[in-house]
């Protein structure tokens, strides 16, 4: 078992094998994600009874929620990837983490914004330093980091070691952080601001919010396959395979 | 629920509406973007092996790591 | 040639790291120059009105001194990167981090303690309250050197670009940012004379954390910037 394991692991790694199981796959992903996405939005839109408490503004959760599981997930993704490129120097997992990075960025962007779009009607201003949004803005600050280091750098494996190296330090730190920051929050807010989440979230709320995280995964997997193709025809322009593969 | 209900959101359209529509220029961007890097990069590489083989002896073989 | 022990190569490289910032004197004062500087806007920029000014004196100091800790980052390994010590050091024999340690603490040493002199004085003049000089002093004590550990892993991962500065601060003061709460808070609550306990014992965590991580993290940066 653990030897057919190493085995696919070291194929899968491969570049060209990757990139046609990438795009193999890329049309099945993007069904699946069309249907959760429908799926998602109607139960969130249409079908999810009105919040007694915030009326109709609280069906920004079903974008942002999902949004900020993903900036999470994403520079979890990267650490791990990190930890792969130092080890193994797989480079598979050079281009999925450099790839991963700016997705990542833009779902931390969008938990912001949308976050503060919810925040004007239920506080009464676009930002208040709460501890949620304030961490996702030092998230943010991270995710820039690693783009501008990696671009920063001219030789692309060697920005990747960089990086790798970077997100690990980040993810150690990210906890720490963000427990920082909740402590500087309740030292300072008080219990003035009302929490998003309640104890206990009805079913009827809870599956589209589901169904529409399960769907950013899923879109998260695309948006990274199609990077990650683009990225390695770039980078093994050279090879015997790139060049087989667009003759053909 | 009438349509125009629906899409006013309880008063609170600009805010709902807006965060959805962000977001979906956000995941568009995401998708569209690489697929138009992609479709270019094939391009250019089709140009160059067509116009010369000169990547002959530039090309190395560590591709499979 | 006899074989440097472990422990002598540190205090070895302590002691040159040490003895080349004194004969430099100009860099030895630039970060305290820095500090002083910065804060002094703060009176200038909000208005001379006391209680304001000592109210916000926790926050302005430890701003400050992350700015100045962070400017002076680049001098860790800057003349050694330059000369080709820093490679020297890493084909020794003896284990990276440890070396990396010994850079630190020296830098530290003639950035991060010399602030430890005007600090008392900077309270003063923004009217902080005296109980809390003591605290303040402490944090300094506690928090300066993790600043420079974590920086130090910043330094290292830009060293060998032309640009890095800019992006040496976007990578670093993210990190800062747990510093700078626990111990502007620390401060805060000394001088409304509450317990510190809890942000002081959270601050010898964050420096035993980084102590043990961060120089490991700091030589794998250098050993891939010079390859």
């Amino acid at each position: 078992m653990f030897k057919w394991f190493v085995k696919w692991f070291h194929r899968f790694g491969s570049p060209p094998y990757f990139y046609r199981l990438a795009g193999l796959w890329l049309p099945w992903l993007t069904g699946l994600f069309t249907i959760l996405l429908i799926g998602g939005l109607y139960g969130g839109l249409v079908l999810a009874p009105t919040d007694y408490q915030q009326g109709e503004s609280y069906r920004i959760i079903f974008v942002h929620v999902p949004a900020a599981w993903m900036s999470m997930f994403i520079y979890m993704v990267m650490a791990t990837c990190g930890i792969v490129v130092l080890v193994w120097r797989m480079k598979l997992a050079e281009v999925v983490l450099s790839c991963a990075a700016p997705i990542g960025a833009s779902f931390t962007f969008l938990a912001l914004i949308t976050g503060s779009l919810w925040g004007k009607p239920m506080w009464g201003t676009y930002w208040v330093w709460d501890a949620r949004l304030t961490s996702e803005l030092i998230l943010l600050f991270l995710y820039l980091g690693v783009i501008g280091l990696y671009g920063a750098i001219d030789d692309k494996r060697v920005a990747a070691r960089a990086v790798a190296i970077l997100a690990i330090v980040g993810m150690v730190n990210i906890p720490i952080i963000h427990y920082s920051v909740e402590w500087w929050n309740s030292l300072h807010q008080g219990a003035t601001v009302t929490k998003f989440d309640k104890p206990s979230i009805a079913w009827s709320m809870l599956w589209p919010l589901l169904v529409m995280a399960l769907a950013f995964k899923v879109y998260f997997v695309i948006s990274l396959f199609q990077r990650v193709r683009a990225e390695l025809l770039h980078r093994e322009r050279n090879t015997r395979w790139v060049e087989e593969l667009v003759k053909s | 629920m009438s349509m125009s209900e629906f899409f006013n959101m309880g008063g609170y359209a600009v805010f709902v509406w807006t965060s959805y529509g962000l977001a979906f220029v956000v995941l568009l961007l995401n998708w569209f973007l690489p697929y138009q890097e992609h479709k270019q990069n094939l391009k250019k590489l089709n140009r160059q092996f067509k116009s010369g083989q000169s990547r002959q002896e530039t090309r190395n073989n560590d591709s499979r790591t | 040639m006899k074989r440097l022990s472990l422990s002598q190569a540190f205090w070895f490289l302590l002691r040159r790291d040490l003895l080349l910032a004194l004969r430099n004197r100009s860099e030895l004062a630039n970060p305290l120059l820095f500090f002083v500087l910065v804060i002094t806007l703060f009176p200038l920029a909000v208005g001379a009105e006391p209680n304001l000014l000592a109210r916000i004196a926790p926050g302005i100091i430890w701003v400050a001194a992350l700015l100045a800790s962070m400017l002076s980052l680049d001098a860790i390994f800057r003349s050694d990167f330059e000369d080709g010590t820093l490679e020297q050091m890493l084909l020794s024999a003896h284990p990276v981090p440890v070396l990396v340690l010994a850079k630190v603490t020296a830098h530290w040493l003639v950035t991060g303690l010399p602030l430890l002199l005007v600090a008392p004085l900077l309270a003063m003049m923004l009217g902080l309250d005296e109980d809390a000089y003591g605290i303040l002093l402490l944090t300094i004590l506690l928090g300066t050197p993790v600043l420079s550990l974590i920086g130090s892993i910043g330094v290292a991962l830009t060293i060998g670009l032309r640009k890095g500065g800019i992006i040496l601060s976007l990578l670093v003061l993210p990190l800062y940012v747990p510093v700078l709460i626990f111990s502007a808070s620390a401060i805060d609550a000394a001088a409304g004379g509450l317990s510190v306990s809890a942000q002081l014992s959270m601050m010898m965590a964050f420096l035993f954390l980084s102590l043990s991580l961060s120089p490991v993290a700091t030589a794998a940066a250098l050993k891939m910037s010079m390859s």
